[in-house]
């Protein structure tokens, strides 16, 4: 709850966070993929094991302890930031209470001042028949939990006013996959305080104190990403300006289709889509000169190739690396895509996301989509999955299921030439046969 | 009441003996006195508030019933909040000469609640209310439009059942379910029934608890914008409801209410139970059927229980598979029959 007073090493520091993080990504990643509870039991467990796991139990819980409180530091600095940090988070403790031994679990939710005792075995036989009607009532599979408490009723007034619990002589009867959400919900309260709390300090005192140590890396880290690098282009992959519009038709995720179109339509993209749209293609090939070629012939239209020279040119060889300090722009993966906020004139950002409904049926039908597939894909934006939402999108497009997912806009072109290649390939051998 | 004499005296002093001699309609001032005079129980008021605190051993809280608040009602409207008193012979003295027409029971607050603007100078919100009974109030003027015998402050023998019903019901639960033992149901005076909860576990509750509890009785969910204001979900009912439906509202609905409101004599009132189904194509099945029957020589008795055997067979059958018929019966005797709460009394501590 309270950060120890622990020494710390300046590369600990950076480096138990970002393994931390790698954690957290991966959460991230199978949420966005939908993956049922199961699943993320599973892969929580295995990404703690991979990257936080430590010989001695001790040392484990010293990097749990301190990349958790160096986090709150990089993650505390916006309410964008602050979210997604909680929501993790969240997911982590979750996960990782799941896994726990009954005894700890007790011991933790004694500590959360929730001392339930387990319901012994003659009561629960006694009761089981109520209890597997109420888990059927709500939804539930008729094969009741094994672990439940009972407590005064008291304790869980929002599970009594949804009737998700039974109730007897004033106790209610709760299942452990509520209690998990009372303890859940707690922790969540704490954090969420804690990082307005750390904020306040960090703008107050810390970001100026710390600003040639602990500053740069904090901010740092919350731009990190750690998928496949893009932003060196793949020299095996070359495009060219001619090959765009075709590429696109067959390629692109429909985010970068969107802004092609908007670009040859209004021969002009705002900075959100330059940005988007340009940092892709390099990263899908495009070398610099065509790059320039390819935004001249489109802007000159607009605002003639002197003012393009004058005032476009330079932002783009500052995406190549080729000015001003040393380049750090990787093209944007569908997480920072998502999150970003398009206004007025722009059309950057996720379609699934940001598209009204009519628009996003209206462009999937473009793309050669339409009925269960379709409407399977609408589903799940309405539940907020964009990412799978696009890996629909793919697989309906290509033929071909993705089970990855797709989490990056470079990937989505990558895996897509491959399977056109493989077909083309398919093709050839079977014309030659 | 008063007016009458007046009229009386205006009209020469003719000695209105009548008026005087016959017992009035309606409320009658010096009635009430003499209420107050003779029959108001003030030492068992006073005791059943008092909880054991008025007893002479150790563990009785002296200030405990002094810190409890009463508000008069006096005539001309004039309301007198904050009074508090220290024994029932205070009581019995205050109610005497100020005759209220109306007694409210308060919360007990953290003081007395005389001293409390002493209190409130400190600034440190010393003056709260720390127990109140948990209170439920019915009124009949809630179900009109289910009721056809009667509307707004009006009841009769054939809808007053519903109030009986909404007792045995939520008694029941608060005593099964909840665990409380001390509960006091009274007729409200004019159209329906309050309950008192007067468990000390129950005086204790806070807001959020008792919303908690009045949520979890509420099945109603009224709102001029919908037709359908009873959802029962989920393939099957919570032991609560299931055990409501079962014991209580079932053979009420079939045995009483089909015939006391004659819910299928009319094509009006057939048609509001049909609006209840959500599957267009069996409405107007029955809608047909009943068109077909009108002129048939049942009687007017069975018409109400043969319609309702059709309602169930061709809802129950299984021939139609549509995802809301599953519960729909139930739905139908629930939105007749299951108490409505007035959730704003519930929640005020």
């Amino acid at each position: 709850r309270v950060a120890p007073q622990l020494e710390v090493r300046l590369e600990e520091f950076e480096l138990f966070a970002i393994d931390r993080l790698r954690v957290l990504k991966g959460i991230s990643d199978g949420l966005s993929r939908g993956k049922r509870p199961e699943e993320m039991e599973k892969l929580v467990s295995e990404l703690w094991k991979a990257h936080m796991r430590h010989q001695d139990p001790a040392e484990t819980l010293n990097k749990d302890i301190i990349s958790h409180f160096v986090l709150r530091l990089v993650y505390c600095r916006t309410e964008e930031l602050r979210k997604w940090f909680l929501s993790m988070e969240n997911t982590l403790f979750r996960y990782r209470f799941r896994l726990e031994s009954p005894e700890s679990q007790r011991l933790l939710m004694s500590e959360f001042q929730l001392p339930y005792k387990a319901l012994p075995h003659s009561e629960f036989e006694a009761v089981k028949d109520k209890l597997s009607q109420v888990a059927r009532s709500i939804g539930q599979s008729a094969s009741v939990e094994s672990v439940f408490f009972k407590v005064p009723f008291e304790e869980v007034p929002d599970l009594v006013a949804s009737r998700r619990v039974f109730l007897s002589k004033g106790y209610a009867y709760v299942a452990m996959s509520q209690v998990v959400s009372l303890v859940v919900t707690q922790f969540r309260c704490n954090i969420s305080k804690a990082l307005v709390l750390t904020n306040r300090k960090w703008t107050a005192t810390i970001k100026e104190q710390e600003k040639d140590r602990l500053t740069p890396i904090v901010e740092a880290l919350s731009n990190a990403y750690f998928g496949p690098d893009y932003s060196q282009p793949n020299d095996a992959t070359e495009i060219s300006p001619k090959d765009i519009d075709q590429l696109a038709r067959t390629s692109f995720p429909l985010c970068m289709r969107h802004m092609l179109e908007k670009l040859r339509e209004n021969h002009h993209l705002k900075h959100g889509g330059r940005m988007q749209f340009g940092l892709f293609l390099k990263g899908a090939g495009l070398k610099l000169e065509d790059a320039l070629t390819f935004w001249r012939s489109e802007f000159s239209q607009k605002v003639g190739s002197e003012r393009f020279d004058k005032e476009y040119a330079y932002s783009i060889r500052h995406n190549y690396g080729k000015e001003g300090k040393r380049t750090d722009y990787t093209s944007y993966s569908c997480q920072k895509i998502i999150s970003a906020t398009p206004g007025v004139g722009d059309h950057h950002g996720c379609p699934y996301r940001h598209f009204g409904e009519e628009n996003l049926r209206a462009a999937l039908n473009n793309m050669g989509v339409g009925g269960n597939a379709l409407e399977g894909i609408l589903d799940k934006v309405k539940n907020r999955h964009y990412q799978l939402a696009c890996t629909m999108t793919f697989e309906a497009t290509h033929g071909v299921s993705c089970d990855t997912g797709i989490n990056h806009p470079n990937q989505y072109f990558s895996e897509s030439q491959k399977v056109l290649q493989a077909k083309n390939q398919t093709v050839q051998s079977q014309l030659s046969t | 009441m008063g007016d009458e004499r007046v009229e009386a005296m205006e009209i020469d002093g003719q000695q209105r003996q009548e008026v005087a001699a016959a017992v009035p309609d309606g409320f009658n001032a010096d009635y009430l006195r003499i209420y107050y005079g003779k029959l108001f129980p003030y030492g068992d008021f006073f005791k059943w508030l008092a909880y054991g605190n008025d007893a002479k051993h150790p563990g009785c809280d002296q200030s405990y019933i002094g810190r409890r608040e009463l508000s008069f009602t006096l005539e001309n409207d004039i309301y007198l909040r904050f009074q508090s008193f220290d024994s029932a012979a205070e009581l019995e003295t205050s109610i005497k000469e100020k005759c209220p027409f109306k007694i409210d029971i308060g919360p007990v607050y953290s003081v007395d609640p005389a001293k409390r603007h002493a209190y409130a100078q400190s600034g440190n919100n010393v003056f709260v209310p720390v127990e109140r009974e948990l209170i439920f109030d019915i009124d009949i003027s809630d179900y009109d439009d289910v009721r056809y015998c009667c509307s707004g402050a009006d009841t009769c023998l054939d809808c007053w059942p519903l109030m009986t019903i909404v007792i045995k019901i939520l008694d029941t639960s608060l005593r099964g379910d909840f665990g409380f033992n001390h509960i006091l149901w009274v007729y409200s005076g004019r159209r329906g029934v309050h309950c008192w909860v007067c468990d000390s576990r129950a005086r204790k509750l806070s807001n959020e608890q008792r919303s908690a509890i009045a949520d979890y009785f509420r099945v109603y969910k009224g709102g001029e914008n919908s037709l359908k204001k009873v959802s029962l979900t989920g393939p099957v009912l919570h032991p609560f409801l299931a055990r409501s439906y079962t014991d209580v509202l079932k053979c009420f609905f079939e045995d009483k209410l089909l015939h006391s409101q004659q819910l299928f004599a009319s094509e009006e009132r057939c048609q509001k139970i049909l609006e209840l189904i959500p599957d267009e194509n069996v409405a107007s099945e029955l809608h047909d059927k009943w068109q077909g029957n009108r002129r048939s020589s049942i009687s007017k008795e069975d018409v109400n229980a043969a319609r309702w055997e059709q309602l169930k067979t061709t809802l129950q059958s299984g021939k139609h598979k549509t995802q809301g018929l599953r519960r729909c019966v139930e739905e139908i005797v629930f939105s007749y029959t299951y108490p409505r709460l007035d959730m704003e009394v519930c929640q005020s501590t």
